[in-house]
């Protein structure tokens, strides 16, 4: 007998300050107002996804010591437009970026818990830690932590959270108004936590939410962030849409979950996913390079180069040859606020590597960064695109994907009108919600009360 | 009565016309509001009920609702909590209840509670700018302080001293800091709502630019208490600047509604208490260099509005048996009709104020009492709107949308 097939999870990422974002396409339209977020959640849900989901910024990144002009800048911030969103939506989980470096535990498990309630319990929390001092510079608590520490921090912050979710058995609120009784319990909503960064104590003020609390994602990628996952998190926003990547990702943080004594299903594998769609293969093919010229505009590209080289390289040419000077390997980077820095730890390497590709492929500094940078997950005809997510499900490379289109607010539109049918017609994705929470759409069992 | 029929007040003077806003806070300010027949307890931390509460506001076209909030459980004590549970205990965020409630109304201005004493100027400035883009423009914000131990003790970053005597002065110089951090706060929320100018982004095609980067600016605010660099992450809000707004029953807070405010909350008994509330005020205003600048006070009052006095005195007197003491306040408590509180409106408005937040004792009872009672005899006195008559909180409010104190400087 065959294995049944998986259903397949899918979620709407709103494309926001990233270089994928084609803000020069005559339809892209604002990523403020909220009619936009109105727009992109009301086609999410009108295609039964299972949540919504916004990142953050909490500064905004500049380039040599310039605010970075060339990519979409400016975001409302993620709370309001969730709590905003519960009101034009009824069933799509709403899932928010909240680092846990510049926030308290009280204050975010109050934010959490009251969407939960306002949502009918569609909450979920993104938890990430922000990575620098630069940040830190628009906070009251100024400085930063080292990296060794976000993780610590990051884990006792969830787990204070936690303490406080729990810190109200669900049943306290009698509200007799005859006897006079609203309160079970005098103590409902007591804690204490004493720990390495945070030692608290007090009486929490939100009621148990209808999830109990929100649905944890988790979004590092490091060991230490990998082990946070399996430890703790109800499911895991990754960066590998490939199959054998995915693979390999999803069988190491599953294999972890044993030892956590937690189950196979217990934590979901969600890769964030671009697509081009077409009416014809080829014809996606082409219209995914045209896609990416327009990502890649030659001041892009250019500004792309600096993070490598770490210094000005405004007076090269994007058409032509790359600088045969080689990476400024200083401490202070020139680009702040930015998380791909991290990515080229060896800069003198990456150099000499993509000099090398770019002239046994006679690439300009454009080409360049076209062809080495982030291609689309999805291209194809939408039967082509279903089938695609659906192997990759099926054959364990994710549990499902996070999609992000390259247009705000309606790039998601053909997907739910093309794409969606398809993985409906094979058996591999509801044709309604089937319950009322987000922890009901992503399978995850319901919480005990504590 | 037919429409020429000439009105009682039809003859007096012309009034201006008063603004009017409502207090929100659990079921009512009465703490044994919620065992009235009307009141709802059970889905106070339903989206629902608020929608309901601000949808009736919004049809006796108040100009605003509050909601009040607190990083702590409510309490019978000013600065300790209690183990009560006989009262409504818990209460939602006030700003994601807002949000909540914005795509659901059209006029009506939404100002939310925070609490400066605890919380990132830099996140409360995003949260109130996006509440204003959320809803066209309607957005405000009541800023408080906690001098509460115990809140300062769910956050841990800082002990607050325990105020023994008010009139200390160890216990002046505490409440004088957290003030003085308060107007801190508001200043860099403000700073940060300007540091968009409105035509920041500019989509420039041909040269690739998605903003003007010389059109957003560092705030670069250095205070006693924090300093933050900015720019905001979050663009101008359509008000440019919303509302911002405060309660203030004594110098010190009077202070911060002069410096800071576009709406002081003042609690006068009387109208000869009320005209010395506002020239102090005034006189700081003028000390801190506004005296130019729109500043409303509104009077606050807590309300049990009945057609007929005597019940509304009966229901008083019921509320109060039910909790156990007679209920008191530190606003003025006006019990009777809506024609009575319209005439005490309007002597108090004689003494300076341009509005009254009221704030009702029973929310299910004294709310459509406002709107339903209240208002239209307001409006038969010329002295209330009769249709929405601007789009943003700030039209509403008379209050010109401000310029860009950035922009300005380097036009």
């Amino acid at each position: 007998m065959s294995k049944p097939l998986k259903q397949i999870h899918l979620a709407a990422h709103f494309p926001g300050v990233n270089n994928t974002t084609v803000w020069s396409d005559p339809e892209a339209g604002s990523h403020i107002d909220f009619s936009s977020f109105a727009h992109f959640a009301r086609t999410a849900e009108r295609a039964k996804f299972d949540f919504l989901f916004l990142a953050e910024g909490l500064r905004l990144r500049e380039q040599g010591g310039k605010i970075y002009d060339l990519d979409v800048v400016g975001r409302p911030d993620t709370f309001t437009v969730l709590a905003a969103l519960a009101a034009v939506t009824e069933r799509l989980g709403l899932t928010g970026t909240i680092n846990s470096t510049f926030n308290e535990p009280y204050e975010v498990a109050r934010q959490f818990a009251s969407l939960d309630h306002l949502s009918d319990g569609r909450a979920a929390w993104n938890v990430v830690t922000s990575w620098d001092a630069f940040t830190g510079e628009n906070f009251r608590r100024g400085g930063f932590l080292p990296q060794e520490e976000r993780y610590s921090r990051a884990k006792e912050f969830l787990a204070t959270a936690t303490e406080l979710f729990d810190s109200w058995d669900g049943d306290e609120i009698v509200a007799d108004q005859e006897s006079g009784v609203f309160l079970r319990d005098a103590k409902a909503g007591a804690f204490v936590h004493t720990g390495r960064h945070f030692d608290i104590e007090g009486r929490f003020n939100v009621p148990r939410s209808p999830q109990g609390r929100p649905v944890i994602f988790q979004a590092g990628d490091s060991e230490e962030g990998r082990e946070f996952a399996a430890s703790s998190a109800d499911a895991i926003f990754s960066r590998y849409a490939t199959l054998d990547a995915g693979r390999a990702f999803y069988s190491d943080v599953k294999n972890r979950l044993a030892r956590h004594g937690r189950r196979h299903d217990q934590l979901l594998i969600l890769p964030a996913a671009t697509f081009v769609l077409g009416d014809t293969d080829a014809e996606a093919a082409e219209l995914a390079r045209e896609v990416r010229r327009l990502q890649v505009s030659g001041a892009t590209a250019i500004k792309h180069l600096e993070f490598v080289w770490n210094r000005d390289l405004s007076s090269y040419d994007p058409d032509g040859p790359l600088p045969d000077i080689d990476p400024n390997t200083g401490d202070t980077h020139i680009s702040k606020g930015r998380a791909q820095v991290r990515m080229y730890r060896d800069p003198l390497a990456t150099a000499r590597e993509w000099r090398e590709l770019a002239a046994a492929n006679g690439w300009s500094i454009r080409d360049l960064v076209i062809e080495t940078g982030n291609r689309q997950n999805f291209v194809g005809s939408p039967e082509t695109v279903a089938r695609t997510i659906n192997d990759y499900v099926q054959s364990d490379a994710a549990d499902g994907f996070i999609l992000v289109p390259h247009i705000t607010p309606t790039g998601l539109d053909p997907f739910a009108d093309k794409v969606v049918p398809l993985l409906q017609e094979q058996g591999v994705f509801r044709t309604d919600y089937e319950g009322t929470t987000l922890r009901d759409h992503l399978g995850l069992d319901p919480l005990p009360r504590s | 009565m037919s429409p020429a029929a000439p009105t009682p007040s039809s003859s007096t003077a012309p009034t201006s016309e008063l603004h009017l806003a409502v207090a929100l806070d659990g079921t009512g300010w009465h703490p044994a509001s919620w065992r009235e027949p009307t009141a709802r307890p059970r889905e106070v931390f339903t989206a629902r009920y608020w929608a309901d509460l601000v949808a009736e506001a919004e049809r006796g076209l108040l100009d605003f609702v509050t909601l009040e909030d607190g990083l702590g459980p409510q309490s019978s004590h000013f600065l300790d909590p209690d183990e009560r549970t006989d009262q409504v205990r818990g209460r939602l965020d006030a700003v994601l209840i807002a949000a909540r409630i914005a795509p659901l109304t059209r006029h009506i201005g939404l100002v939310p509670t925070v609490v400066a004493t605890h919380t990132e100027p830099f996140h409360i400035s995003k949260a109130i700018a996006t509440l204003d883009h959320v809803s066209s423009g309607r957005a405000g914000l009541r800023v408080q302080i906690t001098a509460r131990p115990n809140e300062a003790a769910h956050f841990g970053r800082r002990a607050i001293p325990r105020i023994e005597a008010y009139d200390s002065p160890d216990a002046r110089e505490t409440v004088s800091e957290l003030f003085d951090e308060a107007a801190d706060h508001v200043e860099v929320v403000r700073r940060l709502w300007d540091s968009w100018e409105d035509d920041a982004e500019i989509r420039d095609t041909a040269t690739g630019r998605f903003i003007d980067r010389d059109k957003l600016h560092y705030i670069d605010f250095e205070g006693r208490h924090f300093s933050v660099k900015g720019p905001s992450i979050t663009p101008r809000p359509p008000q440019g600047q919303p509302v911002v707004t405060a309660l203030a029953h004594d110098t010190v807070p009077y202070r911060l509604v002069a410096r800071q405010a576009d709406i002081g909350y003042v609690t006068p008994h009387d109208t000869g208490q009320a005209r010395a509330i506002v020239a102090e005020i005034r006189a700081e205003q003028a000390s801190a260099g506004r005296a130019d600048e729109p500043l409303h006070l509104f009077g606050d009052l807590v309300v049990f509005l009945d057609h007929d006095p005597a019940e509304a005195a009966s229901r008083r007197e019921r509320l109060d048996t039910l909790a156990g003491e007679p209920y008191t306040s530190d606003a003025r408590i006006f019990t009777g009709s809506p024609a009575q509180l319209a005439d005490l409106l309007q002597e108090l408005a004689s003494a300076g104020l341009s509005g009254f937040r009221l704030r009702p004792a029973v929310l299910g009872h004294d709310l459509p009492a406002i709107t339903r009672g209240l208002v239209p005899e307001l409006q038969r006195r010329a002295a209330f709107r009769r249709g929405y008559e601007a789009d943003t909180l700030r039209g509403l409010l008379g209050l010109a949308r401000p310029a860009n104190r950035y922009a300005a400087a380097t036009a």
